[in-house]
């Protein structure tokens, strides 16, 4: 296996992007991306693209190709990949196989999803689509449904509270108004979150990520050929992929997904390193108790501990491990198929020391997160800036 | 018109096996729909001699009624449910116009495919209609047991008289030759056509003629089947112990009974519209349950439907002993009545779904 | 509006799961499963699976009161959605009706009952199955 480098990154404004629709959205992510690259359109072997739900959201499937055209990469392979909101880190997790094997060597992965086209409640149902048809989302769950169940159990086994899940909130978008490309650029506070409208119990409007339009894309080379296109090449050391169950009832436990344990530990285990070398995290916050589980789940704290952790103020930008510095799915936004991308952009821009506001001091090793639905489907990547 | 259809003479009894009802737990007063036309809520209450009305579930159908009183009856029997080869089911509201609702009840308790299913309508009559058609069935050994259901979730037009009494229901009878708890010992019917009372299809609403659904309509009916009955089977109103009557209000029935002669007091154990409303097809099946809730072995019930459009089905049945070995296996009735959640008029049109944008 | 035009087939086939929680158990490991399932997941080749119907009996393991509905349950909100642990093991996630919102906790015995669960808008096919109610919401009435 070949070590593989990130070498290119970028990342269009996330939000409500009215005016640009789906192929307006991961041209310009691509483009900007293979241009940070300093690298030409003709020297790329393959296109890796996550997007989730682009049937039900803009009537188009096979898509990728859709992309290799409007990027003017025609006739290079392009390839759809899709596990939900993790549909992004997987495609990443594709491009890096390709490019580790000596298959490819210059890959683009993209990540994008248009989701405003479309009533809110259909795209509600397409990203349903994520749990269990049949057997979850037939009978009137829905996914703030799914994960509040998660937070009800998380809050009767360890005491979690509902402030403590706001406080992931308050903390996301505060980085995301430091984040010029975030959804959301205000700050919010406590009882902005507590007040907010109900959507399932104990969830609130405010515990939840929003509907986003938005790419990403990021480009990658071998690492003994990085340096002839950057001078600060961003090196992945794990990639990482579990599975669980469909549905969320089938799980042994609610308040843990044993996809992120089991994709976590593997990855350190590539890595050889251990939670406490992360100086860096972006961790799928689909919902505030997500966040509270995953840090749980990655070992950055002991089962139970999560919410203390955000309460102790040690996953800010200047905590003891920042999370989220993007301002995650919650503050940053979530357009699904994008959301593994961008994770891995911001990590790239923090290990490069160009995060700007939000950039974490002396950031060497960075991690990502992403989950598929409410977690039969987790990829996590491990990046090291390479000195 | 008349028929009878007497079993004494049959080596075997014909006789209800199992029985269960569902009545849902939602409730709105009569005072409560009074308040929001300006009507007499009191002066309403007294003169249909009714309280309060059942309401159903966001969720429920006629359909959905059928299948838990069935349930409850088949839980109670302890019939193997595919040895019930024929299920009858009785509705004025059944939830598709086309498509029967006695396949998903038959489904639903395990009783096909080996069996005949079909649904019926005849107004609030349909229920005893069916428990004739399984008795038929079984003497003539067609079926081995019957599944005879009245079920409905009537509907009356915000502002309507019938907006005070129509409520929800269902009862379900298992007919069958062994072990019964209650033979029937012979059923008769009454049938004119008689147009008091009527909906065109896709109509939301029933039409009705007002007092003529009275005298030329329910009474004429429900007296001259339970008459004949009784001349048949050489029966005096004083050999019954109850008496339960189709109940579209809580006066009629009682008005009936005076004019059998029959004591008031048998009417009240099997008398459930002033607490539920009208539960059409279910109303009289629902009274005979909640009397065979409480009879004794040995004890005669006189039971008589009504249909509008118009006819009657009368019985006379009596109490076996085998019921003794069976109390305590259902909800009785009025645990079920008194199982109940209130509701004001706001919540009731939306669980009605009787605004016209829902 | 339902939240998917499902097929009929796909409805057809789901009958005996859904009206009568028809569900597998493995013959070799007696692990119970729901909804059905051809391969144990345990067992793999070496396991063989038989259809069972459970019994409706169950706990709540878990539950939310779901404000902000999918279409198709509009008018249904606010109403309790649950992850029930059946007592022959299997869980499932289901509504809960019939019952005060307020009795729904963790650990609250719950028993089958039988509901529309979503129609395909006015003309479409109505599709039924179960749903849930607390058990202790009716033994509370019959000691009254």
């Amino acid at each position: 296996m070949r070590r593989v480098a990130i070498v290119g990154a970028a990342m269009t404004k996330f939000g409500e992007e009215w005016e640009r629709g789906f192929r307006d959205l991961i041209a310009e992510a691509g483009l900007k991306a293979i241009e940070d690259a300093n690298m030409s359109g003709n020297e790329l072997d393959a296109i890796y693209g996550g997007t989730m739900a682009a049937g039900r959201l803009i009537g188009q499937e096979h898509i990728t190709a859709l992309i290799a055209d409007y990027m003017g990469l025609n006739p290079i392979p392009a390839t759809r990949v899709e596990a939900a909101c993790a549909s992004g880190g997987v495609a990443l997790r594709s491009g890096y196989l390709a490019v580790a094997s000596g298959h490819h060597d210059n890959v683009v992965v993209g990540g994008v999803e248009k989701m405003t086209d479309v009533p809110v409640g259909e795209a509600a149902i397409a990203l349903g689509g994520a749990g269990d048809q049949e057997w979850e989302l037939f009978m009137g769950a829905t996914f703030p449904a799914l994960y509040a169940m998660m937070a009800r159990r998380h809050m009767h086994e360890f005491g979690t509270t509902e402030e403590q899940m706001a406080m992931v909130a308050v903390k996301n978008h505060a980085n995301a108004a430091k984040n010029p490309y975030a959804h959301f650029q205000k700050e919010i506070t406590l009882r902005d979150v507590m007040k907010s409208k109900k959507v399932a119990s104990p969830l609130k409007l405010y515990d939840c990520s929003p509907i986003t339009d938005g790419a990403a894309a990021i480009v990658l080379t071998p690492l003994e050929k990085a340096r002839k296109y950057t001078d600060t090449p961003v090196e992945i050391v794990a990639s990482s992929q579990a599975s669980d169950t469909l549905a969320l009832h089938h799980r042994k436990s609610l308040t843990t997904l044993n996809s992120s344990v089991v994709a976590s530990r593997n990855a350190f285990n590539m890595a050889r390193m251990k939670p406490s070398y992360i100086d860096v995290c972006e961790v799928h916050d689909c919902f505030t108790i997500a966040e509270i589980i995953a840090y749980e789940d990655l070992g950055f704290v002991k089962k139970g501990k999560g919410g203390k952790a955000i309460e102790d103020g040690e996953t800010t930008l200047d905590g003891k491990i920042p999370v989220n510095t993007s301002g995650g799915l919650k503050g940053c936004g979530h357009p699904v198929g994008a959301t593994g991308v961008k994770q891995a952009v911001e990590i790239t821009w923090q290990l490069r020391g160009e995060a700007k506001k939000r950039q974490v001091r002396g950031a060497e090793i960075g991690m990502t997160h992403n989950v598929g639905g409410s977690g039969a489907t987790c990829v996590v990547h491990i990046m090291k800036r390479v000195n | 018109m008349s028929c009878l259809i007497g079993l004494r003479n049959c080596d075997y009894m014909v006789g209800i096996v199992g029985y269960g009802v569902h009545i849902p737990r939602y409730r709105i007063k009569v005072e409560e729909i009074a308040r929001i036309w300006g009507d007499d809520g009191g002066g309403i209450k007294d003169s249909l001699g009714i309280i309060e009305k059942s309401v159903p579930g966001m969720d429920e159908d006629a359909a959905t009624f059928a299948v838990e009183a069935s349930r409850n009856a088949v839980h109670y029997s302890g019939v193997e449910p595919k040895r019930i080869n024929a299920i009858f089911v009785g509705s004025e509201s059944h939830p598709y116009a086309v498509k029967p609702t006695a396949t998903i009840v038959a489904e639903a308790i395990g009783a096909t495919p080996h069996l005949t299913a079909v649904d019926m309508q005849f107004a609030c009559k349909a229920g005893t209609t069916a428990i004739q058609c399984c008795m038929g069935m079984c003497s003539s050994e067609m079926i081995e047991y019957g599944l005879g259901i009245g079920t409905d979730i009537s509907q009356g037009r915000p502002g309507d008289a019938l907006e005070y009494s129509a409520g929800a229901g269902a009862a379900a009878f298992i007919i069958g030759r062994k072990n019964v708890i209650a033979e029937i010992e012979g059923t008769c019917s009454y049938t004119t056509d008689t147009p008091d009372f009527w909906r065109r299809p896709g109509m939301d609403f029933p039409s009705h003629g007002g007092r003529f659904t009275g005298e030329p309509a329910y009474f004429k009916h429900t007296v001259n089947a339970s008459k004949e009955l009784m001349e048949k089977l050489g029966l005096k109103p004083s050999d019954f112990d109850y008496a339960v009557f189709h109940q579209p209000n809580g006066k009629f029935p009682l008005q009936v009974a005076k004019i059998l002669q029959i004591d008031v007091g048998k009417v009240k154990q099997g008398l459930m519209t002033p607490l539920i409303g009208n539960t059409y097809s279910a109303a009289s099946l629902i009274g005979l349950a909640s009397v065979l809730d409480v009879a004794k072995p040995g004890s005669r019930i006189l039971l008589t439907s009504f249909g509008s459009g118009a006819g009657s089905d009368s019985f006379s049945i009596v109490v076996t002993d085998k019921i003794l070995e069976k109390k305590g296996y259902n909800r009785t009735v009025i645990q079920f009545v008194g199982d109940k959640e209130y509701l004001d008029y706001g919540l009731y049109v939306k669980q009605k779904r009787k605004l016209k944008t829902l | 509006m339902s939240s998917m035009t499902v097929g009929l087939p796909l409805t057809w086939r789901r009958i005996p799961e859904r009206y009568n929680l028809i569900g597998s158990e493995c013959e070799i490991c007696h692990t119970k499963y729901f909804p059905v399932r051809r391969i144990c997941p345990q067992c793999r080749r070496k396991g063989k699976m038989k259809e069972v119907k459970l019994s409706g009996k169950g706990k709540v393991y878990s539950y939310t009161r779901i404000y902000a509905p999918p279409s198709g349950f509009e008018l249904d909100a606010p109403y309790m959605i649950a992850i029930i642990e059946l007592e022959e093991g299997p869980r499932l996630t289901a509504q809960v009706e019939d019952c005060n919102a307020r009795d729904v906790k963790i650990g609250t015995p719950v028993e089958m009952i039988f509901r529309k669960i979503q129609e395909d808008g006015k003309e479409g096919l109505i599709h039924y199955g179960f749903k849930f109610k607390t058990v202790s919401g009716t033994s509370h009435i019959l000691q009254e």
